[in-house]
């Protein structure tokens, strides 16, 4: 079993938010995803203050076997993005839940949180895809 | 081993060494070449002896892991036996010595080849009419899709920007959508393989310009709700785009024109035995209904009865254009021309029934030696996909180290990974061309790697032990791209 960080909320599609005190959320994608994508070979961060949409295709991560879209788990405005994955997208498979966060976003509305799951609620998720 | 084994022929290469050796040798007096039209820098080419040629391109070739010598079960690329004739034949000095701007009256056997390849595709998928022209499948692809856009257009409907594509699909397919300036729209599957129809309707619309199908799909089986999906399609105004990878499963069988396609690109080198990898060359033909006949890309062929001519942007004014210099790879088509000759309407049958025999033998055996199938219920097409989830899982060793050991054990090995909706996948294609004794070795020899990651996974997981290279670095294949010699 992959590791699944008791303070962060996740999505479906196997990201996680960290939420912030300054109203932002911290995002990246789960141990678990990295696993079932493979070596990254390429990682494509979403532009600082573009406006995004909950579960628009904002990111790009592409491993030695498929490319594929990272959703934003929530509505909002990007803030920061990990520019440090253009040079080294191998930080999402050795730190996903650290140095390899992909992006910031000021929330646009904090019902979005509502949605995400806990990490009780992740790990039956993930469970639950593997049969 | 002699030295140079692993060297490229640039850097064996000597200065001033010429290829008759020992032979005597005099430079051709240049004379008659006006001197602006003289090379003034040498050619950068390499320098070897006749000898140190042959020897490098024939160490190369036994290199070659090929359908010449082993069985290739790659799944969605249909490796099939291209019979030696459909190459012979195509050579014939008839064929190469024609000069592609040969005057209609000069051409008049090239052109009956063309035209009756032509008609027999036509013929084969239930379309009402053919262009031969597109230079590779992708090209195909490109060629169907800007069509499927020229009729909207035609129409001034210009509401339509969205393409449908099942997650299922061939990743070519989002991109040609994306490359004709559409935006695609996901719709997924349900636990059986087939498109979630219900899903299909929430997204359908008067936005839709189409949508891409590949039937059977990427997943081993036949979509069997395929006229439900073209009536929800073309009820919105929407046109149902026919991609050909998977035509070997059902050719002669069922036509992609009655299942109410409206475009359909055909991936010869798949289904019709002509050149496969390397770079082609290749042809992807597109074949289309009533309506949208006025914008196939041109040049085509036609015939009136007495004599065979070109129809260019004269004829069809409305054409999408032309995509490549002259009308595609012509040797090419000649090779499929030749080989759906060969075949005749019969073998045409044959093809499919026996290729989704083989599938489905080696699909009856996967389950007979304890494999997972990733749709245990279905039967499979002329594919089908093992899921190595449980191996991976219990015993550490996945996919990918399956796949390298079955070179030791002289396989190619299926297609990994793909379609990604599946885990740890190998999608297995036999073709209709390999025999009994085959496919039970393959399956022999997938059981007794089983055995070994049970016993030694450390071992599987060093696979491959028999070739030229062991491991390769992926990640650092993809991120360094180094291809092309440079001199000092």
């Amino acid at each position: 079993m992959s590791e699944i960080p008791g303070e962060l909320k996740y999505s479906k599609s196997h990201e996680w938010v960290q939420i912030e005190d300054d109203g932002t959320v911290l995002v990246g994608i789960t141990e678990h995803a990295q696993d079932l994508l493979g070596d990254m070979v390429y990682v494509e961060v979403p532009e600082v203050d573009s406006e995004i949409e909950v579960e628009e295709a904002c990111a790009v991560v592409e491993s030695v076997k498929a490319a594929s879209d990272i959703y934003s788990p929530v509505s909002g405005t990007i803030t920061a993005s990990n520019e440090a994955l253009t040079d080294s997208p191998e930080l999402v498979n050795s730190d996903p839940f650290g140095e390899g966060w992909i992006m910031r976003i000021k929330l646009a509305d904090r019902a979005d949180l509502d949605q995400l799951m806990d990490a009780t609620a992740y790990a039956e998720h993930v469970e639950s895809e593997d049969h | 081993m002699s030295s140079g084994i692993n060297m490229l022929i640039f850097e064996q290469s000597r200065k001033g060494r010429t290829n008759p050796s020992q032979a005597p040798f005099e430079r051709p007096e240049l004379t008659g070449i006006p001197e602006s039209l003289q090379r003034k820098k040498r050619v950068v080419m390499a320098e070897t002896s006749e000898m140190q040629t042959v020897r490098h391109y024939t160490r190369l070739s036994k290199k070659n892991f090929s359908i010449d010598t082993h069985f290739y079960p790659l799944g969605s690329c249909t490796m099939k036996y291209n019979p030696r004739a459909c190459n012979s034949l195509s050579m014939l000095p008839g064929f190469l010595s024609r000069h592609p701007y040969a005057p209609d009256s000069m051409s008049q056997g090239y052109l009956s080849c063309m035209y009756e390849l032509q008609e027999m595709l036509k013929d084969v998928t239930g379309m009402k009419e053919v262009s031969l022209t597109p230079a590779a499948g992708a090209q195909g692809e490109f060629a169907g899709m800007a069509m499927i856009r020229a009729y909207h257009d035609s129409r001034n409907d210009d509401q339509r920007t969205e393409v449908l594509v099942p997650d299922a699909a061939h990743g070519t397919n989002p991109a040609t959508a994306v490359m004709c300036g559409y935006k695609v729209r996901e719709i997924p599957t349900n636990d059986q393989g087939d498109v979630d129809l219900e899903a299909l309707k929430q997204v359908v619309g008067p936005q839709t310009a189409g949508l891409m199908l590949t039937n059977p799909s990427t997943l081993g089986v036949f979509e069997r709700q395929i006229e439900a999906i073209a009536g929800v399609v073309h009820e919105a105004g929407g046109l149902l785009y026919y991609d050909g990878a998977n035509l070997n499963a059902i050719l002669g069988k069922v036509r992609p024109g009655d299942m109410g396609f409206d475009v359909i690109h055909m991936n010869l080198h798949k289904t019709f035995s002509t050149p496969h990898g390397g770079g082609g060359p290749g042809a992807g033909p597109v074949g289309v209904n009533e309506r949208l006949k006025p914008f196939l890309p041109v040049p085509m062929v036609a015939y009136d009865g007495d004599h065979y001519s070109w129809v260019t942007e004269k004829e069809n004014p409305q054409t999408i254009g032309r995509l490549s210099g002259f009308m595609g790879n012509a040797g090419v088509l000649l090779r499929a021309y030749i080989y759906a000759r060969l075949l005749g309407r019969e073998g045409m049958v044959r093809v499919s029934e026996y290729s989704t025999l083989n599938a489905n033998y080696m699909l009856a055996l996967s389950k007979q030696k304890g494999f997972d199938l990733a749709f245990p219920d279905r039967r499979a097409t002329h594919e089908f996909i093992i899921t190595l989830k449980r191996q991976a899982k219990d015993l550490g060793v996945n996919t990918m180290d399956f796949a390298k050991r079955l070179l030791d054990y002289g396989f190619h090995a299926p297609t990994t990974y793909f379609p990604l909706l599946i885990p740890e996948c190998l999608l297995v294609e036999p073709t209709e061309t390999e025999d009994k004794e085959t496919l039970d070795a393959f399956m022999d020899v997938m059981a007794k790697i089983e055995q070994e990651a049970r016993d030694d996974p450390e071992y599987v997981k060093g696979a491959p032990y028999t070739q030229p290279v062991r491991r390769l670095d992926d990640v650092r294949a993809a991120r360094e791209l180094d291809l092309v010699w440079k001199s000092e």
